[in-house]
């Protein structure tokens, strides 16, 4: 996946649309990044802590058991095996490096299910720089676990009661942080959103995962998969995994949660958070709540660069919902012996359905993001199924 | 219905030697805020803003926040607001402030038409700039809506003079860097701001953001050619003040504002 316009445009989604107070943060951001990302020595510290801290490569597991269960051969790229447990630790080590490189000392960020806030938190606290965390007052409780992770690491999380009280909420907060503070201060974005450059640098930092999992499947296939399968909410770890895939003839496969899907039947064309993209929204042009069992996929948009690829057919869009993920993330611990994120447990949800379904052949290659793990869920599933369940 | 144009309305005012004054309202925050925006009128306001609530106000500290939220919970909608408006005769031009996505929803020619049938010649989109505006301009400009642009204290000498010959009805300065909301004191960057955008264009310069009364009004405005003042007057609206009452306090900024 190539770059952006000069105006950051994917097709005629993305751009920069933000109060006049960001837009020389961001053409900043756009040259130091640029400027980085060509240097070797940037690329040499980034791959080296991907390396020696986060624990890459991830490895890709084959799943023998599953695969013979849903008649399909599944791959999965492992990025729950990750430190901080999900593939967002790529995203903050380019960007907390980033932000070393320009010279500012605090970071915000948003979280929903709060990946991305525990591993904005880790970089802050591995680069030392001052962070706060904007969290849904729904989603802290949600995610109780991951709000004292962030404490722990030494991060002010800081409640958002406003609207819905999730994760675009969050969003709204961190960037009204930013407006007061951006001369000290860098927006961690924790997914291919926002205003540009924001969608471009997030899916380059996590690009790594398509580059690993493309030379996994070539040696363990011999050849590219046949599917590329993904969770999306923002759509980083799909944006990331896609970029590897892009130009072979895989096809790719994002998957939303059915109550958030703004690829689905109820998305239009709009303008939120800097960008523009679809959007669940009403007839009038207010930005709808979405819903779902995931903190992590509770978000009304979507990442411009999915848009741009689901109108020109590059890739599909699909979604699961609650009742279809819980017996997916059930499916894999029983027969793999890993438990999912929620995240991820949506594209398995879809896989499942789709090959019970005859629309992914016997036989198939499937190759699917792990994106997180399922420990930070745990209480939470707990809860849904009903202790009894078991 | 008589429209009354920004630019040329706010010119001849301020080159009588007027210090303009600028409040706002949240459009259908409550059932009377027409009430509200005709006695903003009568105290001696020159344009009136008139804020078309959105869901994700990012540009808006808690009180405008608040006073959207409750516009919406109401059923608040920008056809509503906009019917509302139809019916009001001020002598003053009106202008909106709100976020693109409601402009974008029906179409930026819609909306702009829209705009025009109910009388406002003027509109304030804070996630609109310069690079994105050019859609929306084109639609607004023939339909004789014009369209303000927001200058930073952040934006460099070359970006401040294209906003300002981009700019419609008035350049709005940004006191500081931040959301709206009033603020203990006025920040230093809002003179440093008003200063260098009065060297650059002779459009008025009107500027907005944190000015929570008269003193500040009149500070802010000393190197400008006005002030927009919104939270200060949307708080004491949402702790209950009347019509009168609001009417009152636009009155004591427009007193000061004349050295009276």
């Amino acid at each position: 996946m190539g770059e952006p316009s000069p105006g950051g445009r994917f097709g005629s989604f993305g751009g920069r649309f933000v109060p006049e107070a960001l837009v020389p943060a961001c053409q900043d951001l756009e040259r130091d990044f640029r400027a980085a990302w060509s240097n070797p020595r940037f690329r040499e510290r980034y791959d080296d802590l991907l390396r020696d801290y986060a624990g890459r490569p991830s490895a890709m597991t084959e799943c023998h058991n599953l695969s013979q269960e849903l008649g399909v051969r599944i791959l999965l790229k492992r990025e729950d095996l990750n430190h901080t447990g999900s593939h967002k630790i790529n995203n903050v080590i380019g960007q907390g490096l980033l932000t070393l490189e320009m010279g500012k000392q605090r970071l915000v960020a948003e979280t929903g299910a709060g990946q991305h806030g525990v591993a904005t938190a880790t970089a802050a606290a591995l680069f030392g720089l001052e962070c706060v965390v904007y969290m849904g007052e729904v989603d802290m409780d949600r995610q109780e676990l991951n709000v004292f992770r962030m404490r722990l690491l030494g991060t002010e999380v800081r409640p958002v009661r406003s609207g819905s009280r999730t994760l675009k909420d969050a969003v709204n907060e961190a960037l009204r942080d930013w407006v007061a503070t951006v001369e000290s201060t860098h927006y961690c974005l924790g997914s291919v959103m926002g205003p540009h450059p924001f969608p471009w640098m997030v899916r380059e930092f996590q690009a790594v995962i398509g580059r690993e999992a493309s030379e996994q499947c070539r040696r363990l296939l011999g050849t590219d998969p046949d599917y590329v399968v993904a969770c999306v909410g923002g759509g980083s770890n799909a944006a990331g995994t896609f970029s590897g895939f892009v130009g072979t003839q895989a096809q790719l496969v994002g998957v939303e949660a059915a109550g958030g899907a703004a690829l689905g039947p109820r998305g239009v064309p709009g303008v939120l958070h800097g960008m523009r993209s679809y959007l669940l929204q009403d007839e009038f042009g207010q930005i709808m709540e979405a819903t779902s069992i995931s903190a992590g996929l509770d978000y009304p948009g979507i990442g411009p660069e999915h848009a741009y690829l689901a109108d020109l057919g590059r890739a599909q869009y699909g979604s699961a919902t609650d009742e279809e993920v819980l017996d997916a993330l059930q499916l894999l611990a029983r027969t793999e012996g890993i438990i999912p994120a929620l995240e991820p447990a949506h594209a398995l949800a879809w896989l499942v359905k789709a090959t019970r379904a005859g629309d992914v052949a016997p036989g198939s290659s499937v190759l699917l993001t792990m994106s997180g793990r399922g420990d930070k869920d745990a209480e939470h599933v707990m809860k849904l199924l009903g202790e009894g369940a078991l | 219905m008589r429209a009354v144009p920004v630019e040329s309305s706010l010119r001849s005012a301020r080159d009588r030697g007027r210090k303009l004054l600028v409040p706002y309202v949240t459009g259908g925050w409550r059932e009377d805020w027409v009430v509200v925006l005709q006695a903003m009128a009568e105290a001696g306001a020159d344009a009136i803003e008139v804020g078309l609530p959105f869901s994700d106000p990012m540009m808006d500290g808690p009180t405008i926040q608040e006073a959207s939220m409750r516009a919406l919970e109401r059923g608040t909608t920008p056809a509503s607001v906009l019917s509302e408006l139809r019916s009001v005769e001020v002598p003053v031009p009106l202008l909106v402030m709100t976020y693109y996505n409601l402009v974008l929803r029906g179409g930026t020619k819609r909306f702009a038409s829209e705009l025009a049938g109910a009388g406002v010649r003027g509109a304030i989109v804070p996630d609109l700039p310069l690079e994105e505006s050019g859609e929306w301009e084109r639609d607004a400009t023939s339909e004789g809506v014009e369209t303000v642009l927001l200058a930073a204290p952040v934006t460099p000498d070359d970006r401040l003079a294209a906003i300002c010959a981009r700019s419609h009805g008035f350049v709005y300065g940004v006191n500081l860097m931040g959301v709206t909301g009033e603020r203990e004191n006025l920040a230093a960057s809002s003179a440093v701001l008003a200063k260098r955008l009065k060297l650059v264009t002779d459009k008025p310069v009107i500027m907005g953001v944190g000015i929570s009364g008269p003193e500040q009004a009149v500070a802010a405005a000393e190197h400008a050619d006005g002030v927009v003042v919104g939270s200060a007057l949307m708080r004491a609206a949402l702790d209950g003040a009347s019509p009168d009452q609001i009417g009152e306090r636009v009155a004591i900024i427009r007193a000061a504002l004349d050295g009276r």
